[in-house]
């Protein structure tokens, strides 16, 4: 439910294109998440939702649009490598308020899971190391994995690694969460132990935003969906609405196949 | 063979080894910072940058390094006006210099691959996890690339660092009196090449070893990760129990 309070949407993206060579993958795509919306992004492969969240905190740079995160909108400019960030350092800034949580989990190897999830508050939020490993410990406490602390990536299994990585994003304090299909690189029966986490930020009123082939996820706890198709949004609304009455050909025929 | 006289050949040689450890030592360390540089530079994405250090590196690892020895202490003697006239020849009229010189470039141009090979091998999804929790290029150099590069890359560079330290015995044509050059001087006066060489071998093999050792104790100190798991505390199981 948008918050009446919050006038500004937290993230907002604007007619935004992307190209990859001759290949365009969006095509005026705009979007927009306010406080407490969870909104869970679908489509089939190569509909263009990945790089959509990607471009939200610009992992990729979008060549027309304009991305908007907690009302200040992100320079771009074009150069001859084609579009870039005006500002890198704005960019990095803006990041750690939109966190990402990888399909592939992407901890870092060399390091324990608690010091993964003290990296950014202490080295790039420079924040003081005993309030950044109480916060640390309490995340991982919440996420089920108090007692993996100690342990390095490579020794837990899939769903504890991606219950480490959003402990990792929610240590940033960010105002959004970006997943970017959580749940596609687990044993199936790994999702649930992810899929729970995820619920219970939702429940706590996280803004979250989230790429995913979980129908149930999207149909039981997001506030919002909304159907990417060969670039553009086909289709979007409440997901009950959604799912009972699909407003378009293509969404019905999608939930048809994935059911 | 001879026994006693190997024991004594051995301490004789022993003379040596301060030098081949210095030339070794030295030459490890300023040609690793080069191949930093180099390894930098190839990997910059810049073509001005880039093509010089390729260029380097296929020049110095498709030579072989004697020639560049020769090249640098003999060859350069040739411009000594030029040298002196740049106040430079000083260095080049060294023959400790000019092996030193030579050595550093080849294991510069070596490893410089062997960094550049690390730095790719970084995983991906790693960098970009780095750059989505707002880390800057330097930072996540710092705590990213490098200590996982590091890990990558060290296996290879041992046998690197292994190869200077033989290496370091062509300094001997070039007067250096380091442990081969000792043991040539030794033979050409007794003519008992075998044992003499064999003692040679023996120093250069018994340093290696040490080499080898001290870089698979700072490989295992670098990677728990790569271990097995820690075990997990008995009493948390238990109390689940």
């Amino acid at each position: 439910m948008p918050d009446p309070t919050s006038p500004l949407p937290i993230v907002r993206a604007l007619g935004i294109r992307k190209r990859f060579g001759s290949l365009e993958v969006l095509k005026d795509v705009s979007l927009e998440a306010r406080t407490g919306d969870v909104i869970s992004i679908l489509g089939s492969s190569g509909s263009g939702k990945s790089t959509l969240l990607r471009c939200l905190n610009l992992l990729e740079t979008p060549d027309e649009g304009q991305i908007v995160i907690d009302g200040e909108a992100i320079g771009l400019r074009p150069t001859r490598k084609g579009v870039q960030p005006a500002d890198r350092r704005q960019v990095e800034r803006l990041r750690s308020r939109v966190a990402m949580v990888f399909q592939s989990f992407n901890l870092w190897s060399h390091m324990t899971v608690l010091q993964n999830v003290m990296e950014a508050p202490i080295h790039v939020q420079r924040r003081g190391r005993a309030e950044c490993r109480d916060e640390a410990e309490a995340l991982l406490a919440k996420v089920g994995i108090a007692d993996k602390r100690d342990h390095y990536p490579a020794h837990l299994s899939g769903g504890q690694q991606q219950r480490a990585a959003i402990a990792r994003a929610l240590a940033m304090q960010p105002k959004v969460l970006l997943f970017d299909e959580p749940t596609s690189a687990l044993d199936p029966e790994l999702v649930g132990e992810v899929l729970r986490v995820m619920r219970a930020l939702a429940d706590e009123g996280r803004t979250m935003l989230v790429v995913t082939h979980e129908m149930g996820f999207a149909r039981d706890v997001s506030s919002r969906v909304v159907f990417l198709d060969g670039g553009r949004i086909d289709a979007e609304g409440e997901p009950a609405a959604m799912f009972a009455a699909p407003p378009t050909d293509r969404f019905r025929r999608f939930i048809q196949t994935t059911r | 063979m001879d026994p006693v006289f190997m024991g004594e050949t051995f301490v004789t040689l022993l003379g040596g080894l301060p030098l081949t450890l210095k030339l070794a030592g030295s030459a490890v360390a300023c040609g690793g910072l080069l191949a930093l540089a180099l390894a930098a530079m190839r990997l910059s994405g810049s073509l001005l940058l880039s093509a010089p250090a390729q260029a380097f590196v296929f020049v110095f690892r498709g030579t072989p390094l004697l020639v560049q020895i020769f090249l640098i202490y003999y060859g350069l003697g040739q411009f000594r006006p030029v040298l002196q006239e740049w106040g430079i020849w000083w260095f080049f009229r060294d023959a400790y210099w000019c092996a030193l010189l030579a050595l550093a470039l080849n294991t510069a141009a070596y490893a410089s691959e062997i960094v550049r090979g690390a730095v790719l091998s970084v995983p991906h999804g790693q960098v970009e996890a780095a750059r989505a929790c707002g880390m800057g290029p330097v930072t996540r150099f710092r705590r990213i690339v490098a200590p996982i590069a590091l890990r990558q890359g060290l296996p290879a560079y041992s046998n690197e660092i292994v190869s200077m330290v033989k290496a370091t015995s062509l300094a001997s044509v070039i007067t250096l009196m380091e442990v081969t050059f000792l043991a040539q001087k030794l033979i050409s006066q007794t003519f008992r090449a075998i044992e003499i060489f064999v003692c040679a071998g023996a120093i250069y093999l018994l340093l290696n070893i040490v080499v080898t050792r001290l870089v698979v104790l700072l490989e295992y100190r670098l990677s728990p990760h790569l271990r097995a798991a820690p075990r997990e505390p008995a009493s948390a199981e238990a109390a689940h129990a």
